[in-house]
């Protein structure tokens, strides 16, 4: 007999041993002379249960995990009798933790072979590219427009309005740049889905090229990603064979081509005027903006620069209309947001769901609290210039303008949980540690603020006049947010001020010590 | 796995420069496929890249030393980078940091007196969920404790 399992490829499950264990099944099927195929796929992102196996059944998929590799030969016996093992899990698609989410963007992760485009096509893929090449640019723009997708990226700008702006724009050459800059920490699911459904990004920036009139599309991948520049290149290879990528693509008159090209471990690349600079081949530097990308992008040429997520959501749209995305969400957030729980946390991993989750809902909940088993005392949302949110916030919706009301930012959805042993002294100058090292330089603020802030914050851990050198680093941060030219500098105070605000008490005994020094 | 670097030779990396000097915005393309190549990126290959890609050798240069990847010198025979950044930091990167400081006797950001190991930071290899991660000459490993990370550093030392 046969028997088709699939074990994730993904760099997460890498990481805590799936080649070891696809190894071991491959080594225990010979041994056993059981046929066997193995699939790797991407993750399901429930990354505490990675490696996660799953095993082709007539009732769907079971999973088994976290498998380690000597639990292969067990668990290949109990896969070819009565399916029994303690690694057992049951039904895939029935783990609570993956079946209370929404997946649209993320519906073949994990599911699908991410190098076959036959994979991807047989689980409803390029479905959404086959209606946009019925439909005129206008039809398409207003699906975007109407679906209510807003950037992915962290910026939250509405992606219709962007794509019209490059339609309308006259130019010789027009470019799509997908940003996979995917630097946040607390982040990872950009990489996801490129390890795991490649096929999907490839299909949105295909979209995205025949609406706008654009034949040619960068996918800038950060270095710190070689699986999934392994997996985009392998993904964009089948889709040229297939006649998906190139001249005449699914032999209409449309061409368009796409190449991945590799950061080289600068932060600040994954601002999207920097990216462009990069990808020209220069010093990552931001641009002043205007000229908007839209109008003067890449090579000078009017360009869509988006991340791999809002680019990810354009099939699903494409494919059930616009409504059917808009459905989900509140207020002016739309859709659904791969939502990243990371760092101490108990069940870390990737939660894709309608907005107007609340955040404790997420860290308590869904997430399980800390792995430590401590209390949360923390969380920082959006990436290292995102805010630090206490518990007393917990009941903050999901939302880019809920967060944004709370002197926070969702960025990229990611959210870092920490338990009661974090300084939160160290981690504000920490974020003026990273702002300094990854600063372009080009503008004072970030260049010189961050530096000043990193030695003003010192100083007040080490207890030096900490009232004083309070008011001069709240002086620092609002130079820097109102007066950097990037979100790098203009967000670092997020992080620096949030921990300032809702954690004074790790800034030092302050007005008491000052008071006995009078 | 030690990574097999070819010594500098002019020719090749004419060669390997001319390979991809005809691509849009050719200059981290080929700086990254030097140092594939060689470990590093030569000092005599920067006025070569300027010279086809009819640039100056200050904008090479400018390009070589903005980005944090690109290499001066070769790096020990293997490198060890220890995610620095948040999610890492609060499930216990910064112990385990200390530890593999102390255990090789160099601070982040350098390399052992016997050219074995170069420890570096690294801002994120986006395995949040399985904090704190590592990657030893290109192989990513996640859910870092003492024991592991010393195994690491034992590995990286042969």
């Amino acid at each position: 007999m046969t028997i088709r399992i699939f074990i994730p490829r993904d760099a997460g499950a890498i990481a805590v041993g799936a080649d070891d264990v696809a190894l071991a099944f491959a080594q225990a099927a010979a041994a056993r002379s059981v046929t066997i195929e193995i699939v790797r796929t991407g993750s399901r992102g429930l990354y505490w249960l990675e490696p996660m196996v799953e095993l082709a059944t007539g009732q769907g998929r079971v999973a088994f995990g976290p498998v380690a590799p000597a639990d292969g030969p067990a668990l290949l016996d109990a896969m070819t009798s009565n399916g029994q093992h303690p690694r057992r899990l049951g039904t895939t698609d029935e783990i609570p933790w993956l079946k209370r989410q929404t997946r649209l963007t993320f519906a073949r992760c994990g599911v699908v072979d991410p190098r076959s485009v036959d994979d991807y096509r047989g689980h409803g893929g390029y479905k959404g590219l086959e209606r946009a090449l019925t439909l005129t640019a206008d039809q398409i723009l207003a699906d975007v427009t109407a679906s209510g997708l807003r950037g992915r990226g962290g910026a939250g700008f509405p992606t219709g309005i962007k794509w019209k702006t490059v339609a309308q724009a006259n130019a010789d050459r027009k470019y799509i740049v997908c940003n996979a800059d995917e630097g946040d920490s607390g982040t990872f699911a950009d990489r996801m889905i490129m390890e795991g459904d490649p096929c999907v990004v490839i299909d949105g920036m295909t979209i995205a090229g025949i609406t706008v009139g654009a034949t040619k599309g960068y996918i800038y991948i950060r270095s710190e990603y070689p699986h999934a520049v392994e997996a985009m290149n392998a993904a964009i290879a089948a889709a040229k064979r297939a006649g998906l990528l190139g001249d005449r693509i699914g032999g209409t008159a449309h061409n368009f081509d796409l190449e991945v090209r590799v950061g080289a471990g600068a932060y600040v690349c994954g601002e999207e005027t920097s990216l462009l600079e990069s990808l020209e081949g220069r010093r990552g530097i931001v641009r002043a903006k205007p000229p908007l990308p839209a109008h003067k992008g890449l090579f000078g040429r009017p360009s869509v620069i988006n991340n791999v997520l809002s680019f990810a959501a354009i099939p699903f749209i494409l494919d059930n209309g616009a409504k059917a995305y808009a459905d989900f969400g509140m207020g002016r957030s739309r859709g659904t947001m791969p939502i990243q729980l990371a760092g101490n946390i108990k069940y870390g991993g990737l939660f894709e769901t309608a907005f107007g989750v609340t955040l404790g809902e997420l860290v308590d909940d869904i997430g399980g609290g800390t792995f430590t088993g401590r209390p949360v005392r923390a969380v920082q949302v959006g990436g290292p210039l995102g805010a630090y949110f206490p518990r007393t916030l917990f009941d903050t919706p999901f939302d880019y303008e809920a967060f944004a009301a709370r002197d926070g930012l969702i960025g990229h959805g990611g959210m870092v949980v920490f338990d009661d042993s974090v300084d939160m002294a160290k981690q504000a100058r920490f974020a003026m540690e990273f702002c300094a090292v990854e600063s372009c330089g080009k503008c004072t603020p970030c260049r010189i603020g961050s530096t000043r802030g990193v030695e003003t914050i010192s100083k007040i851990i080490n207890g030096e006049r900490v009232a004083e050198n309070l008011a001069v680093v709240e002086d620092l941060c609002n130079t820097m947010k109102f007066g950097s030219l990037c979100a790098l500098g203009g967000f670092t105070p997020y992080p620096v001020m949030s921990a300032l605000k809702h954690f004074r008490e790790d800034f030092g005994p302050a007005p008491a010590r000052l008071q006995a020094a009078e | 796995m030690t990574s097999e670097y070819e010594p500098w030779d002019e020719a090749r990396g004419a060669e390997i420069i001319a390979a991809h000097a005809k691509l849009e915005g050719a200059t981290l393309v080929i700086l990254h496929a030097l140092q594939e190549a060689f470990g590093y990126v030569p000092e005599p290959a920067i006025p070569m890249v300027a010279q086809a890609l009819n640039l100056s050798r200050a904008e090479v240069h400018g390009v070589f030393t903005f980005y944090h990847d690109f290499r001066k010198q070769p790096a020990g025979r293997h490198v060890l980078k220890l995610c620095r950044a948040e999610a890492c930091q609060a499930a216990g990167g910064d112990a385990l940091a200390a530890r593999a400081e102390a255990r090789l006797g160099i601070s982040l950001g350098h390399t052992t007196a016997d050219q074995r190991v170069t420890l570096e930071p690294i801002y994120c290899l986006g395995l949040c969920a399985t904090a704190p991660s590592a990657m030893l000459d290109g192989r990513v490993v996640g859910r870092l404790d003492e024991t592991r990370l010393d195994a690491l550093v034992a590995e990286a030392q042969r």
